[in-house]
């Protein structure tokens, strides 16, 4: 009778929900990162993203424009670290967590007036049978939107950095620098159009705790979304597909823990919630050992500064 | 330049005694001042409090501070900046509120929630929650249909623990059916976390959802969802107007105002206070009108007869969760009791976590 409450369906299809604004940020951070950048300022964009898609959508009516809007004020934030760290050559990691203070710090302010507010509705999009099909159709087939496009752009970016011309300059210029500048690929542009990127994705995916998850916006509610984010590239070892299977086990563990409860049955929630992060401590430290570095597919110059004249 | 620099630091110590007689009063809060619930309750009593002096009073407040490191700072930087009292205004923070206590003896510290007092400057206050607890219960108990009330709570705390206990007795009063389904978030602020513990709720069956936590999240979940649910030391309406049934209101200003008017005139000492309808402390949110009037007069009734101390919500004959006694009929809980409370009582099938 216990876990007779629980729908497999149902639990599937939240877990599908809980993880897409952390796959949103990470495939965004997995391509920073594969361009040899190490942007720690991913939880800044995503709250920023919150932040300005949900008073874009307040404001226009539409969620659509709204999540354009987050887009827009990740990739301003990114912009401000690409400024940092690309041009005047700052410390990527100081000016990461720079940027996630700065980011919490100013929507607090932007969002001042916003708070209590609904925001418009963001339909589900519109199946047909599809949705009709048993458990399936309740686990996979009735999500909005973004739920699909988070799981396209993750398709999308794979074959980007594997097959298309584009996207091995990226690996190479976060391999080694150095020889992507002698083959004359200009390795600052390459990398501010990464980070560009990863600002557009994380500012989707605070959007989508902003305007379809919670929805409502509350300062700081974000709540280490993004640090979850960065976890869980280390954790997929730069793969976009491991990113997508990581993201569904970190929502899967949320969710799952959530029902196990509600149930009844004890369980350690303390020892689940860090899991995450044990993962990607564990992660690291494997990745850290002897084995070296390539062997688990880590950008051979990631967080590494480059400057023409080296 | 030198003279300069001297002339300024000089005027500045002169400025100071000028400045003695207003009362500089910090705060420091676990969630944001927009979380709407807890952080917000706080805060709404500093500003009547300040109101409330003019400019006999002069106000500090940093929100978002992590238990340990991060409040003895904060504390620190307020003592050493002359600050007379400093409200630490989360459970969490007594171990940090008495290391730096220790070391500033003449600031008054305050703690909200708190239960431990090392030094003679430091004064805990409370709220007797679980008094507004029973009201939702009651309600509650009598509002469900399908017998099931979800409740996200936060941390296994005293607090917390006496709030379900004295939920669910007042709920099964009136609803001898009646269900709990609990969920820990292990936190105290968390929106989405919140969202997703009240949709696995209501999946489960809950049509009424009560939280023990400071967001407004799972309101607007229980409002899409058409389900009921009660609203966290703020009145919530706004963010579910059919949903939210009520809320127990925090209402700190008055004990905010008497402190601060103790440390004006000198009196200030440490004290431990748990204040409750009686005092004004707590106070219940305009009911929703979808609650029959006679229920709500009951509600009224409830409210009534405990501020007059005619009614305690934990009277015997009252047994643990493992069936044996706590209290005996007619038996009313000590505050001890209350104040350490770390068992269910008898009823409540889920397992409480250590």
């Amino acid at each position: 009778m216990i876990l007779g409450s629980i729908n497999p369906a149902v639990l599937m299809a939240a877990l599908m929900v809980a993880a897409t604004p952390i796959l949103l940020a990470a495939i965004g951070e997995l391509v920073v990162e594969k361009a040899g950048v190490l942007n720690l300022g991913v939880e800044g964009m995503m709250i920023m993203g919150a932040c300005i898609g949900f008073i874009v959508a307040v404001n226009t009516g539409s969620p659509i424009i709204g999540f354009a809007g987050a887009a827009l004020g990740g990739m301003a934030l990114a912009l401000l670290f690409a400024l940092l760290t690309q041009a005047l050559m700052t410390n990527q990691v100081a000016s990461g967590l720079a940027l996630t203070l700065f980011g919490l710090g100013l929507t607090a302010l932007l969002g001042q007036q916003y708070v209590g507010i609904t925001p418009p509705r963001t339909p589900r999009l519109d199946l047909g049978p599809l949705a009709e099909i048993p458990f399936l159709g309740r686990a996979f087939f009735r999500h909005d939107i973004v739920v699909y496009l988070s799981i396209v752009l993750v398709g999308a970016v794979w074959w980007f950095l594997k097959y298309s011309r584009a996207g091995m300059i990226l690996r190479a210029v976060g391999e080694n620098h150095d020889a992507a500048h002698a083959l004359g690929y200009n390795v600052k542009r390459v990398r501010v159009l990464a980070i560009l990127f990863g600002g557009a994705c994380a500012g989707l995916g605070g959007a989508y705790l902003s305007l379809i998850r919670v929805p409502q916006w509350t300062e700081g509610m974000t709540v280490g979304a993004g640090w979850i984010a960065l976890a869980l590239v280390v954790f997929a070892s730069w793969r976009p597909w491991r990113a997508l299977a990581g993201a569904y086990l970190f929502g899967g563990v949320v969710v799952l823990q959530l029902n196990l409860q509600a149930a009844g049955v004890r369980i350690p929630v303390e020892y689940l919630s860090m899991s995450p992060y044990l993962i990607t401590i564990l992660v690291l430290v494997i990745i850290s050992s002897g084995k070296g570095r390539g062997s688990l597919n880590a950008p051979g110059s990631l967080n590494r500064p480059f400057h023409a004249s080296n | 330049m030198k003279k300069l620099l001297t002339a300024a630091v000089l005027s500045a110590a002169l400025a100071t005694p000028a400045l003695a007689d207003t009362t500089k009063a910090g705060f420091i809060y676990i969630g944001p001042v927009g979380d709407f619930g807890w952080t917000a309750g706080h805060d709404r009593a500093r500003r009547e409090m300040a109101e409330h002096f003019g400019d006999a009073v002069e106000t500090t407040i940093v929100e978002n501070v992590d238990y340990g490191a991060d409040a003895e700072r904060v504390m620190t930087q307020m003592a050493i900046s002359g600050t007379d009292v400093i409200f630490a205004a989360s459970f969490g923070y007594g171990p940090d509120v008495n290391s730096v206590a220790g070391r500033f003896p003449d600031v008054a510290f305050q703690h909200a929630t708190g239960y431990i007092q090392d030094h003679p400057n430091i004064s805990l206050y409370d709220a007797r929650f679980y008094e507004g607890r029973a009201v939702l219960g009651h309600i509650g108990g009598k509002m469900t249909e399908t017998n099931t009330i979800g409740y996200i709570a936060s941390f296994p705390i005293p607090a917390v623990i006496a709030g379900i206990n004295s939920a669910y007795l007042h709920a099964k009063a009136v609803n001898p059916d009646i269900q709990f389904r609990i969920i820990w978030t292990y936190s105290w602020f968390d929106p989405a976390l919140e969202a997703d513990a009240a949709e696995t709720l209501i999946e489960q069956g809950a049509d009424v959802i009560m939280q023990h936590t400071d967001s407004t999240a799972a309101i607007r979940v229980a409002e899409d969802a058409g389900v009921m649910a009660f609203g966290q030391a703020s009145d919530m309406t706004q963010f579910g107007p059919n949903a939210h049934l009520t809320a127990i209101v925090d209402n700190w200003a008055p004990y905010y105002i008497s402190r601060v008017q103790a440390v004006m005139d000198g009196t200030w000492e440490a004290q431990n206070s748990w204040l409750g309808f009686a005092d004004g402390i707590i106070e219940m949110a305009p009911w929703n009108d979808r609650i029959p009037a006679e229920l709500q007069e009951e509600a009224n009734g409830l409210v009534a007869a405990i501020a007059a101390g005619e009614y305690h919500p934990f009277t015997g004959p009252i047994n643990r969760q493992d069936g044996t006694p706590w209290l005996a009929e007619g038996e009313v809980a000590p505050d001890g009791d209350l104040a350490t409370m770390d068992f269910y009582v008898e009823g409540i099938t889920a397992e409480l976590p250590n």
